[in-house]
């Protein structure tokens, strides 16, 4: 009873945002909150569940944003199909990658999506005919919905566009809440847990990382898809190793395999740089974010809403 | 021809660098199963404190590669006894995590200590380079080569012919038995590790002058490491030392046939090629299943 | 799960279109042909061949080193022999993956304790229920009433389970807070979880006090009661004489004895085996 009250003001709060968050640009700081909500949710469905670690996240975050912004640029395509395109692609990419993983495990498959991710981030600056090098492509759309005899709806303005990301937060929220309280939420654990023994039992190991692979590669392409959409701007920047390490310190920080930890970790990791920002420069901010990491592994290693839960247990209700 | 000859020429005076970042990491990760994540870190702090002991302490070149090395080597030491030992009942999850943190945050540090501005090193070797018949090669990378090749010798003698050497490996192989007989298994962690980021400083310290220094340069070393320890096989150190001459060759190959802005794409496309036709290395002998 | 097919006289092909290795009829059961596996110049298994029929609890026994949970992995699908077949319900299934060998209702425990262990004892056999579910993806995204029941189902069955080897009142506990005995209930626990034709155990009392043991030998049979045919592997040889209806007996990789449990407890060459002497049995 009392999560469900704390879920509804929480999202009365969260819904009403613009009406009193004056400042454009705290705005401006929410809006990339919740896009690294969706990435920080998508890591922590390979990363919280099936417990394979992949740093290559930027990368479907990268191919995402691109794929949005170069057909509703080059092909002048509906925006509303570029973010199609954000979410199938990547999709596609995530398929590979758990398809070449196979028995892939542990470090391992941390390398290949490091180098899966460092080979996307090369051809981003290289190839530019398609991707314009490192000079990016300018002039992105903002996403716009036109009902018959209605005005066209824009989401160009930063309040249009926070509610455009809070729907998307909350639906990825749901699509993974509903996912992890099922059968294949069951399988993806069982995979972290005890992978032989989950064998034995008949659930199969590389379906299941494929699936995860290409859920979580989907979710985050959706996030650059949003990016694009947002910033109207696209380069190979979107590929810096920061967003993966940014990332990842949301997930582990805010509590691996919980759904309310990746998104407390992503408002806390965008609000908190904001708020540092005024006492010292993005270096220390960066130096600050690895030694928080090892602190949080060494002192809360299973994140904050796990020890928080702790702190106030309720039931135990199994899940 | 010529052209062939004077890229395998440069392949393999780069590639001898790459054995030495190669071989510090097969041995922390092969014989502690620790994923050294920070491993490119120690590279940049070996070229950085060669840096510093040639600027600011203007010390002869010659012994601030040492110095440097020694640095290194101290560092890891102490990140070892710090970092790693309270987790050595961790998973290889955590511990992984915790040296990705230590890359940002060594990282981080470098680029606050030094900026962001690439520096270049200045080395007392002429820059006109000698001719051996159809290839030609610069006085420093020769050096490079000769104190690669005698830091690898030197580490091989150290694994195989002293004391320390022999309770390494009998700590990895077997560690109870180890400690039974007497071997100290803490320190033997911490000498490896230390050892291990010594390689890769001194392989920093080396290289700092042939290209410019700059604080994420260890991203790019770290990534080479990683291929030449997936080519030569976990733990395996003639495997390492081989793998890091071929993946110097296979580069220079590809940047002087294919195009030098891929030149990085080389060590990935290696990396994804070898996880997944052969994880366990080129050299692997006849697998045992299970 | 499919189904088991017909029976198959001498070489004519099972649905699946392999013949079973030596095409004798064994709708539902398993049979081991001529099964080796090395590692480089050691054979830990040099070419064992039996069949076990459906009904019983029969005991796969030797000395440390004979083979046995190697014959184990390979049947399973967890390591590949270098030579020889395994057939189960009419099927061959020599490398296959062990989730397909599963699926035909050949199901393994492991030697070393194996739970799920940061989940609770609940969560631990609702996931070892994996195969009597169908919710995929698409139904978890968007079919919630379906999800609902098959979840409402999944727990009866995981209640069932937990009551019938004792375990109902630590449902809540995480796995890996129980006690090794209790753990090893667990595991069985999710074993049975993913309704095995054939059980397969690998030494399920290994490191269990007497009392423990008891128990165990009790549910075993419980276990070949309920229908399950159940091949063990194990060290405890009061254990596997009370219980077994036949004993199979390895040693260096090949299969030295198979009968009742009286028979081969006398036979020379077993004892020779175990004691290392030819001295006669008392």
């Amino acid at each position: 009873m009392r999560a469900r009250a704390a879920t509804a003001v929480l999202l009365v709060v969260a819904a009403s945002a613009p009406l009193w968050v004056w400042n454009p640009y705290h705005l401006h700081t929410l809006i990339m909150a919740g896009i690294f909500a969706v990435l920080a949710l998508s890591l922590n469905l390979l990363l919280g569940y099936t417990g394979q670690l992949s740093l290559g996240h930027a990368a479907f975050f990268g191919i995402g944003a691109y794929a949005s912004a170069l057909l509703s640029v080059k092909l002048e395509w509906s925006p509303w199909l570029g973010m199609l395109a954000a979410v199938v692609l990547p999709g596609l990419a995530g398929w590979g990658i758990g398809r070449l993983a196979l028995k892939l495990r542990g470090a391992y498959f941390v390398l290949l999506t490091i180098s899966f991710a460092g080979v996307v981030s090369l051809v981003s600056v290289n190839w530019m005919d398609l991707t314009n090098g490192p000079l990016g492509i300018p002039g992105v759309p903002a996403l716009a919905v036109a009902l018959p005899g209605l005005p066209e709806l824009s989401f160009r303005g930063k309040g249009a566009f926070y509610y455009l990301v809070l729907a998307a937060v909350i639906a990825a929220y749901v699509l993974c809440r509903r996912l992890v309280a099922s059968r294949v939420g069951r399988a993806l654990v069982a995979l972290r847990e005890n992978e032989a023994l989950a064998e034995s039992v008949g659930i199969d190991g590389t379906h299941y990382l494929v699936l995860a692979a290409m859920l979580s590669a989907m979710m985050a392409g959706a996030a650059g898809g949003l990016y694009a959409h947002y910033t109207r701007f696209v380069s190979p920047e979107v590929f810096l190793f920061t967003y993966t390490v940014t990332m990842v310190i949301m997930v582990v920080a805010g509590g691996k395999g919980t759904l309310a930890g990746p998104v407390l970790g992503a408002v806390l990791f965008t609000v908190l740089p904001e708020a540092l920002r005024a006492l010292a420069s993005w270096q220390w901010q960066m130096l600050l974010y690895g030694v928080l990491l090892i602190a949080a592994l060494f002192f809360m290693p299973r994140g904050i809403v796990p020890a928080l839960a702790a702190r106030f247990p309720r039931a135990p209700v199994s899940s | 021809m010529d052209q062939l000859l004077q890229h395998l020429l440069n392949g393999l005076l780069l590639g001898s660098t790459y054995s030495l970042l190669g071989i510090g990491l097969t041995l922390v990760f092969g014989l502690m199963n620790v994923v050294n994540f920070a491993h490119g870190e120690f590279y940049t702090l070996g070229a950085y404190g060669a840096f510093a002991a040639l600027v600011a302490a203007s010390l002869n070149f010659f012994l601030a590669i040492p110095v440097a090395i020694l640095a290194g080597a101290l560092i890891g030491a102490a990140c070892e006894r710090l970092l790693l030992r309270p987790l050595r009942a961790a998973s290889i999850d955590t511990t992984m995590l915790v040296m990705i943190g230590l890359w940002i945050t060594l990282q981080n540090a470098e680029l606050l200590a030094w900026g962001g501005v690439a520096k270049s090193v200045p080395t007392p070797f002429p820059t006109e380079p000698v001719a051996w018949g159809p290839v030609s090669v610069s006085r420093l990378r020769i050096f490079v080569f000769v104190m690669s090749a005698l830091l690898i010798l030197g580490a091989h003698l150290v694994l195989t012919r002293t004391r320390l050497g022999r309770a390494m490996r009998a700590t990895f192989q077997d560690r109870e038995t180890a400690a039974l007989m007497g071997v100290s298994i803490e320190r033997i962690h911490t000498v490896t590790f230390a050892l291990g980021a010594g390689l890769a400083a001194a392989a920093g310290a080396l290289l700092g002058p042939v290209f410019l220094l700059y604080p994420s340069m260890g991203d790019l070393a770290a990534q080479k490491a990683f291929c030449v320890v997936i080519l030569g096989g976990l733990g395996n150190f003639v495997g390492a030392a081989v793998g890091g001459l071929l993946l110097g060759i296979a580069e220079e190959l590809g940047a002087g046939y294919v195009s030098s802005g891929y030149r990085d794409a080389v060590g990935f496309v290696i990396i994804v090629l070898m996880l997944l036709v052969r994880p366990s290395g080129l050299f692997a002998r006849a697998e045992r299943v299970g | 799960m499919s189904d088991p097919g017909l029976p198959t006289p001498s070489g004519l092909p099972t649905p699946s279109g392999l013949p079973t290795p030596s095409g004798l009829p064994t709708p539902s059961g398993l049979e081991v042909r001529d099964l080796a596996m090395r590692f480089g110049g050691v054979a830990a298994l040099a070419g064992v061949s039996f069949t076990v029929s459906p009904g019983g609890v029969t005991s796969l026994i030797g000395p440390n080193g004979a083979g046995k949970t190697t014959a184990f992995n390979v049947i399973t699908g967890f390591q590949a022999p270098t030579a020889g077949q395994v057939a189960y319900a009419g099927r061959t299934i020599t490398r296959w993956r062990p989730c397909h060998i599963a699926g035909l209702g050949l199901v393994r425990t492991f030697q070393k304790t194996s739970v799920f262990p940061g989940l609770t004892v609940l969560d631990n056999v609702l996931t070892g229920l994996h195969l009597r579910g169908g919710v995929g993806v698409g139904a978890a995204l968007i079919r919630r009433r379906q999800v609902a029941a098959e979840e409402g189902r999944l727990r009866e069955a995981a209640r069932a389970v937990l009551d019938f080897v004792g375990l109902a009142a630590r449902r809540d506990e995480i796995a890996s807070d129980l006690s090794y005995g209790e753990q090893r209930l667990v595991e069985l626990a999710v074993g049975l979880a993913a309704k095995p034709r054939m059980l397969l155990l690998d030494e399920p009392a290994s490191g269990m006090t007497p009392a423990e043991k008891a128990t165990t030998a009790a549910l075993v049979r419980r276990i070949c009661d309920s229908g399950v045919t159940v091949l063990l592997v194990e060290h405890d040889m009061r254990m596997v004489m009370g219980i077994s209806d036949r004993v199979l007996v390895l040693n260096h990789g090949r299969l030295i004895a198979d009968g009742a449990p009286a028979e081969v407890r006398r036979d020379p060459e077993v004892i020779r085996a175990y004691l290392g002497t030819a001295h006669a049995a008392a």
